[in-house]
């Protein structure tokens, strides 16, 4: 089986910690993380990933900027995003959703809960 | 050139590898199906007995129904075995999904005491704090207060979702603030409950060797968080421990940091 990246876009640490966290359950799997939206952007050009989890409200590029450019990207636009955040306004998920996100969870987060979403994306992705 | 001529000789092998078991498989078919024969002629020989006589047909029905009795109580057997194995299958689910979120709440508490321990800044450890309670907790509204050493009074150190200036004294006699503080355990009111900045819904005490240093008040939850969760009183616990000792640690390094440059500095002047 081959092994899958996956890319963490999130500022706090406490979060990223969280997230590496429940991720490292699954077998076969790299993390990378990146502490905000510039950081994922340059990560997310300059390597391959099967994934990418996204907070929105973050420093210097926010997670909604952040996922309209990489669904403007044609290299990029396969990449499942899920979107993990504090806004739980059902606008805040229609435009997160509407801008390409393919999953929106909001905190706090049940790590079994990410993980079955994480797979089940992983899974459909590598099917198509 | 040696290599093809060697390949149909190995070829042959094969083939009378092949042909040696195919020869040995039907020797043991020819042997099962003598044996099968066998037990077919002691079958049809009973029979045969039996319809002569009315009593070898009675002792053949009787050894046929004693048989038949033996099949069904075996069969009762594995069906009760079954209903077993099939409830000790049930338990473990549960106990599975028992440990699953048990393991998913270790993870957050040991991310919580982790980050609150991985600094001696006192800023890094407020906004680890904050972090704890906006992302592990789901807290909207929250204040996390620290105690005047000058004045003896908690005032906001920091909070998220309305200005520190906003936020109520801790002063006040009475209510869920005085009662934690008295306790030193954390206590939760109606999440439930309209937003009102007068009261927090939870309160957590700060407390080092019984002394109150701070305590952070949470007056809102996030849209989405209706109520607490075993999680969340572990955390608050958690934070009630941890986050007392790791703003106590912070303070004390800061001002061991001031002592030391300031001893420093005089030494730097007198040898200079």
């Amino acid at each position: 089986m081959d092994r899958k990246r996956i890319l963490i876009v999130e500022d706090s640490p406490t979060m990223r910690q969280l997230l590496v966290f429940a991720l490292r359950r699954m077998k076969n799997v790299d993390i990378v993380e990146a502490q905000d939206g510039m950081d994922g952007l340059r990560k997310v050009s300059s390597d391959h990933f099967d994934l990418a989890l996204i907070d929105i409200n973050m420093p210097v590029m926010d997670g909604l900027k952040l996922i309209s450019l990489i669904r403007g990207e044609d290299s990029l636009r396969g990449i499942p995003i899920v979107v993990i955040t504090t806004e739980g306004a059902k606008e805040d998920r229609e435009r997160a959703l509407s801008l390409g996100a393919n999953e929106y969870l909001t905190k706090p987060i049940q790590a079994n809960h990410v993980l079955a979403i994480v797979k089940g994306l992983l899974k459909e992705e590598s099917t198509t | 050139m040696s290599g093809d001529r060697k390949d149909p000789f190995n070829r042959g092998e094969e083939f009378l590898q092949l042909f040696s078991r195919g020869a040995e498989f039907t020797k043991e078919l020819l042997v099962e199906n003598e044996r099968l024969r066998a037990n077919l002629a002691v079958l049809e020989q009973k029979q045969t007995d039996a319809s002569r006589s009315p009593e070898e047909w009675d002792k053949y029905r009787d050894e046929l129904q004693s048989r038949l009795q033996d099949l069904e109580a075996e069969c009762e057997s594995v069906r009760v075995r079954l209903q077993q194995v099939e409830a000790e299958n049930q338990q473990f689910a549960a106990r599975y999904l028992e440990i699953e979120e048990e393991n998913n709440n270790l993870a957050n508490l040991y991310v919580a005491s982790y980050q609150l321990h991985s600094t001696l800044d006192l800023d890094e450890v407020l906004k680890i704090i904050v972090e704890i309670v906006i992302n592990l907790v789901g807290a909207e509204v929250f204040a996390v207060y620290l105690l005047d050493g000058d004045s003896g009074e908690l005032d906001v150190a920091v909070s998220e979702g309305a200005e520190p200036s906003e936020f109520p004294s801790c002063s006040k006699p009475g209510g869920i603030v005085a009662k934690s503080l008295e306790t030193g355990e954390p206590l939760c009111g109606d999440p439930t409950q309209p937003f009102n900045l007068e009261e927090p819904i939870v309160c957590i005490p700060l407390i080092v060797q019984n002394r109150p240093i701070g305590l952070i008040g949470i007056f809102a939850l996030l849209q989405q968080k209706d109520g607490f969760s075993a999680l969340d009183h572990e955390l608050f616990s958690v934070m009630g421990g941890h986050a007392s000792t790791a703003l106590f640690a912070a303070r004390l390094y800061s001002q061991s940091e001031r002592k030391l440059n300031t001893i420093q500095g005089f030494i730097d002047l007198l040898t200079k």
